[in-house]
């Protein structure tokens, strides 16, 4: 019997292959992982043994392992050995084994470079293959080095089955190892028009991938896609292919236009579902990049639109969710469209599924109107009430008090209304989102001062249920709006209906059992409850019942003095110590309540989150200024104890400073006190703040219009929500027919196109007047604050929008791979060094666009002339024409612009402001030359596509009341940086600049430059000649410059991940320098953003006042940057791989900095 | 980008995986499990598209077999779901009337299948007999 067992063991040994191995972990359910240990110990018995059928057999019983969740890595030489076999049924099992388990980390990869070159170069294509597949998913920067070379020339391969994988293979390797696009770029190009269609599609693939992280690169390809898009068949290629032109055209408006006719018969023709539904997610991306400035392609929205009501409409969940997924993004540019389409979303939101239903609540969001707002919001009560999970109805909760809040309350007609709806979700248990219905309350309350009394009477009756809220400790979430209902009901006290009865519900002993911070404002907001009833009775000479509600007080507070909060406890503690001495004093019969009620007098006005920084600065106030004399050490600390107790230390400080006499710091005193005066924030002294805010006409001055209400105020019970629906509905429809009554007399007045137009506009919800006319207080702004909303819109800096905004986290399509991959091929087609003008534009704002696409049909326009140069001088004056018109337009629309920038102030006015944090505008131009006929000021930019160009671009501005023609730029070029001058001209001559200056008009041009060196700052001396035309006829003039090329003009901001970042770092073959600037007063933020602007750095990381920041130069230099800032000065380390380009960029740095 | 491709069972266990971008083997673990808890706890009613971390879960389910695919944001759902299917029949082809068994026994030939329609993350073939030639072959080596 034993004998038999070991006999057995023996030949499971070497006879267990895969199936048994699979079989026999089924059939040990009870002790599966024991079998497996068993299993792993005869594994490596195998893998000793030199029999490679053996080891291959292990190896596959390994991958199985794997897969159930068991590390191998162990047995990675193993695999190595199983790749290396000369068998290829053998060969596969390895490359499988080392594909599933074989990564970066995996040290004996290095061994395999050779075996697997040996089987990529060998005559078996299936060989070729294996080693491909897996090449894919364990390559390394060593391999991708090592074997790039080796895939590339397989991308030739006869067989397209290796042609196909080679060329799928070169995008892991581009990831692994940049340097190897460019020269395999060419021929990945070439693989797109592949005789075989399995080929082309993998290229597409490939680009496709490549274009998403940045497609600017990939521009010129558009018309090879677009033949492909036009002639393919195949769904997965078009596909491919119609995404990849979703990425392109927002950066080149015109592929968009040309892209609406192919895709939209697309659309009609397809019967592929996915086919149909990228088709419309690209229209809709090229709708939203032509928005701006586009003639209207309604019938391409209602088209895309009709078909997603179709793939909503339809039984299948999947179309239904993509449907919805697509009209979110529609809805984003053409919420008309959307809007239309209400009843089908609704209906979604009764779906079984709930990530149907979340979609569908994300497109209710922009469909709201005045109109509709209630019955959407009743519709998703219904939803509350009947939703399942938590998640799902938070998820409704949040989206509620989103959809009203929106816009301001923009939608919200009745206020009543949202309070009641406020009151009836806090009927909801076990929620999350108590303080985000707290917080809409107390918003509420105190920007709508019109519905006060309602509010107040609906948290008086809140607090009063408040043991229904707060009974039970699971919905603990929801009791924060008794935080709010609170202090609503304390300081608008003067609204209560019975304020002793509120008062007795804030005191109840199930109080106490809140969290502290509520306690906390229910002490201090009983003591405001308490002080408006102590004033009422004694209005009426209520002696006892003054005392009574004060004894009542003193018997209640002890409970919170004992509370372990300790706010609730200090507080408590403070305010039953008033009371008591209220009471001493009403003993005494002195009338206490006028001084009890100073104690709160005042209104709390929403402020500005802005307004702090709106704060002018006074004329005159230098707030880095020394207020007392520079520092002399250990001094200066006790100099500041001294302005104040002046007298007290007077003897002290004069044996101290003996210099410092009366005279001189009564003189100081008098300054600071004449500071203080015209610096609104400061509190002064004398009147109390408070008292002054009563004073001030601060708060009358805001226009509150008091309108007496249709709807009774009085609403017994919990409010329902529902009447107000009926209630508004009828009032719409009295609204409705007086207006009814109104147009007709006006239609009888007026005829035709008016009245049309007439009927059209009762349609829209801007009719609807809310019931109330709630004003909605501004937040408050300090007096003669900086109108900095216009400085931000500034018409006159286009470069605003090259603000970067560091904080904001980079979003998917801002997002570049590591290195910046650049085409191979450069011919000095127009097309090419177009690309980085159009980059450049689609930064710029929107409204300069236009402006901008003028000057580009102007730069055709010229283009066209030099083709034609013999057309009659006729075609001149037709242009000159033209031009002058353009001009006009661009006078108008400048003046246009200004008056815009008033309107939004305005509108900021009442909306309040909430933007974010403004970055002073930065510009990168500098001065070049100026003379009184012309200012030129210049930027340098590295270009992309080639390692050794840079583009300067210069703005030519006419300052003269003459015509400026003939311009041509030319410079002296050195041995290291030249000119890129038209092919058949001498290095003598200079470049034409490609437009002409009328009187005051500024226009830009770019010269290309070539440099061979980069690693040191270039001067280049240059002269500008240009035709000057007036009525006394024509000068020729001359403008000499120097063109200062910075080491920072070589660098190209390339974003950088932080691992990237550090193993960089790591690397070890960086130099190192630091600079140190002192007095640096600027914000961090702002320094960054400068470093970032002016240095073209990103930002890698931050952490309080520290940042990592890395750039990369046209030649491929790392510069990495630790940037600290100390208290008033800043230190930069520097790392780069070259020590004078580092140095060099230090320097200029250092200028920067020193500027700050 | 195709991220991963599962083959789970109703029981949680894992028939098929291929990881197109590194997982670490323990965080494998992890996440197959997660993904078919979030897989079974969806009705028949309810759409394939899960919205799960950062990326996309497409999943269709055939008997109790749930063929689950991470995807980024430049796939289309669509496509993938009906990749999947196509994926089966293939499989279907090959195996005539497949069986979880089949996946089970024959691992490593369902690889070679997947590879040949899915490369480096991308859908590189769907033409039934083109992905099944070199196993064809590999097949008649294996005879000979």
């Amino acid at each position: 019997m034993a004998l038999k067992m070991v006999k057995g063991s023996i030949d499971r040994m070497f006879d267990k292959n895969l199936q048994d191995l699979v079989r026999g972990i089924r059939n040990h359910k009870e002790d599966e992982a024991k079998y497996i240990s068993q299993c792993i110990d005869e594994i490596k018995q195998e893998l000793k043994q030199d029999n490679i059928a053996v080891k291959a057999n292990a190896v596959c019983k390994l991958t199985y392992l794997q897969m159930l969740g068991y590390d191998i890595s162990w047995a990675a030489f193993n695999i190595i050995e199983v790749m290396s076999a000369s068998k290829f049924t053998f060969k596969r099992v390895g490359y499988l084994a080392a594909s599933q388990c074989f990564h970066e980390g995996t040290d004996v990869i290095m061994l395999t470079t050779n075996q697997i070159r040996k089987d990529l170069s060998s005559p078996n294509q299936y060989d070729t293959g294996v080693a491909l597949t897996g090449l894919s998913c364990f390559v390394t920067p060593d391999l991708a080095r090592d074997l790039a070379n080796d895939i590339m020339t397989l991308m030739s391969h006869t067989k397209p089955y290796i042609r196909k994988k080679a060329v799928l293979i070169m995008y892991k390797v581009f990831l692994k190892y940049p340097e190897s696009l460019r020269p395999a770029f060419p021929r990945l190009k070439e693989k797109l028009e592949d005789p075989d269609p399995g080929v082309q599609s993998a290229a597409v693939n490939v680009i496709c991938e490549l274009a998403r992280r940045n497609p600017k690169n990939y521009l010129s390809l558009a018309p090879l896609f677009f033949k492909l898009m036009t002639s393919s068949t195949n769904n997965w290629v078009l596909i491919k292919i119609i995404k990849l032109f979703g990425a392109l055209t927002p950066l080149e408006p015109r592929l968009g236009k040309k892209l609406i006719e192919p895709l939209t018969n697309l659309i009609h023709s397809t019967s592929a579902m996915s086919l149909l539904y990228e088709c419309v997610n690209t229209v809709i991306a090229v709708l939203i990049s032509l928005s701006s400035g586009m003639p209207n392609h309604s019938a391409s929205i209602q088209l895309c639109v009709q078909k997603l009501r179709i793939l909503i409409e339809d039984s299948d969940q999947n179309l239904k969710y993509l449907g919805l997924l697509a009209m979110s993004k529609i809805l984003k540019t053409h919420p008309k469209s959307v809007q239309s389409h209400k009843d089908l979303i609704l209906q979604c939101l009764d779906d079984k599924d709930e990530s149907i239903r979340l979609r569908a609540l994300d497109l209710l969001y922009g469909m709201v109107s005045k109109k509709n707002l209630m019955e959407i919001v009743k519709k998703l009560m219904i939803h509350v009430d009947k939703a399942e999970g938590t998640t799902y109805r938070d998820e409704l909760l949040t989206k509620i008090i989103d959809i009203c809040s929106q816009a301001n309350y923009q939608y919200i007609t009745n206020f009543e209304w949202y309070i009641s709806i406020l009151v009836e979700l806090t009927r909801l248990e076990g929620t999350r989102h108590g303080h985000l219905i707290a917080a809409q309350m107390l918003d509420v309350a105190i920007r709508v001062k019109a519905i006060r009394k309602f509010a107040v009477s609906q948290m008086a009756m809140l607090l009063d249920n408040a043991h229904l809220i707060a009974s039970n400790t699971q919905r603990n979430g929801i009791c924060e709006v008794l935080y709010a209902a609170a202090w609503i009901c304390g300081e608008f006290s003067e609204h209560l209906q019975e304020p002793h009865q509120t008062l007795e519900a804030m005191l109840r002993p199930k109080v106490t059992t809140l969290p502290g911070h509520i306690q906390a404002v229910y002490v201090q907001n009983m003591v405001k409850l308490y002080a408006s009833i102590l004033q009422q009775k004694e209005q009426s000479e209520e002696k006892e019942g003054a005392q009574e509600i004060t004894q009542m007080m003193i018997d209640r507070l002890p409970q919170f003095v004992q509370s372990a909060d300790l706010e609730v406890q200090e507080r408590a503690s403070c305010i039953l110590q008033l009371i008591k001495y209220i009471q001493k004093l009403q003993t005494k019969e002195v009338p206490v309540a006028e001084e009890v009620i100073a104690l709160f007098a005042g209104e709390l006005n929403p402020v500005a989150p802005k307004a702090q920084k709106k704060v002018p600065v006074p004329e005159g106030l230098d707030l880095d200024a020394w207020i007392n004399e520079p520092p002399s050490d250990s001094d200066s600390e006790d100099e500041k104890p001294k302005t104040i107790f002046h007298d007290e230390e007077q003897r002290h400080s004069k044996h101290r400073q003996p210099e410092i006499d009366e005279e001189e710091l009564a003189r100081r005193r008098e300054a600071r006190k004449q500071e203080q005066a015209n610096n609104p924030f400061y509190i002064k002294s004398s009147p109390s703040p408070q008292k002054r805010y009563q004073d001030t006409p601060g708060v009358e001055h805001i226009p509150v219009v008091q309108i007496d209400l249709s709807v009774p105020l009085k609403v017994p019970g919990i409010p329902m929500s529902d009447q107000y629906v009926k209630l508004e509905e009828e009032r719409r429809h009295k609204q409705k027919l007086e207006k009814d009554k109104k147009k007709k007399k006006q239609k009888k007045e007026k005829k035709g196109k008016h009245r049309r137009h007439n009927s059209l506009h009762t349609e829209s919800d801007e009719d609807i007047a809310p019931a109330q006319q709630v004003d909605i207080i501004t937040e408050e702004m300090p007096e003669n604050a900086l109108p900095s909303d216009e400085d931000d819109k500034d018409p006159n800096d286009p470069y605003k929008a090259l603000d970067i905004d560091l904080d904001k986290p980079l979003a998917d399509s801002e997002k570049l791979p590591v290195q910046r991959h650049r085409n191979a091929e450069t011919p000095k087609s127009p097309e090419k060094e177009e690309i980085p003008v159009i980059e450049k534009k689609s930064k710029k704002p929107k409204k300069k666009e236009k402006k901008h696409k003028e000057k580009e049909r102007e730069k055709e326009k010229k283009k066209e002339k030099g083709k034609d140069k013999k057309k009659s001088s006729k075609h001149k004056k037709k242009k000159h024409k033209k031009e002058k018109e353009e001009k006009s337009k661009d006078k108008k629309k400048s003046k246009k612009k200004k008056h815009p920038s008033e309107d939004e102030q305005v509108e900021t006015i009442q909306n309040g402001t909430l933007d974010d944090e403004p970055l002073p505008p930065m510009s990168s131009y500098c001065l070049l030359a100026e003379n009184s006929f012309i200012k030129m000021t210049y930027d340098i930019q590295g270009n992309l596509q080639k390692d050794s160009q840079v583009t300067v671009s210069v703005i030519f501005e006419n300052k003269s009341g003459s015509f400026l023609k003939s311009m041509e730029l030319n410079v002296l070029d050195s041995l290291n940086t030249k000119m890129a001058r038209p092919e058949d001209a001498s290095v003598h001559d200079g470049v034409p600049v490609p437009f002409q200056l009328p009187p005051g008009i500024s226009n830009e041009a770019q010269f290309v430059f070539t440099v061979q060196s980069i690693i040191m700052a270039q001067k280049l001396k240059g002269t500008l000649s240009f035709i000057v035309k007036n009525d006394e006829g024509s000068t020729h003039e001359k403008l000499d410059f120097k063109l200062h090329f910075s080491c920072t003009s070589y660098l190209i901001t390339t974003p950088c991940y932080s691992d990237a970042f550090a193993k960089l770092l790591e690397s070890g073959e960086l130099s190192m320098n630091s600079i140190k600037v002192d007095g640096i007063s600027i914000s961090f933020q702002h320094l960054l953003a400068k470093i970032c602007f002016h240095h073209h750095f990103s930002v890698v990381e931050r952490v309080d006042s520290c940042a990592s920041m890395y750039s990369r130069s046209i030649q491929g230099h790392h510069v990495c940057l630790l940037v600290k800032k100390g208290e008033n000065s800043v230190s930069v380390d520097g790392k780069c791989s070259d020590s004078t380009l580092l140095s060099n960029l230090l320097d200029e740095m250092r200028e920067t900095l020193a500027k700050c | 980008m195709i991220k991963f491709f599962l083959m789970v069972n109703k029981q949680g266990q894992t028939r098929l995986s291929r990881y197109y971008e590194h997982v670490e083997i323990n965080k494998r673990t992890i996440l197959e499990a997660d993904v078919i808890k979030t897989c079974l706890s969806r009705s028949k009613e309810q759409c394939s598209f899960i919205e799960y971390k950062d990326f996309k879960l497409i999943y269709r389910q055939y008997a109790a077999l749930f063929i689950v695919v991470g995807i980024n944001d430049t796939e289309n759902e669509m496509a993938v779901y009906e990749f999947i299917h196509n994926f089966v029949e293939v499989l279907d082809m090959y195996f005539s009337r497949v069986s979880e068994l089949d996946i089970m026994f024959n691992l490593d030939k369902v690889h070679i299948i997947l590879d040949e329609m899915v490369l480096n993350g991308c859908i590189v073939e769907t033409n039934k007999t083109r992905i099944l030639a070199p196993l064809l072959i590999l097949d008649k080596m294996a005879e000979s």
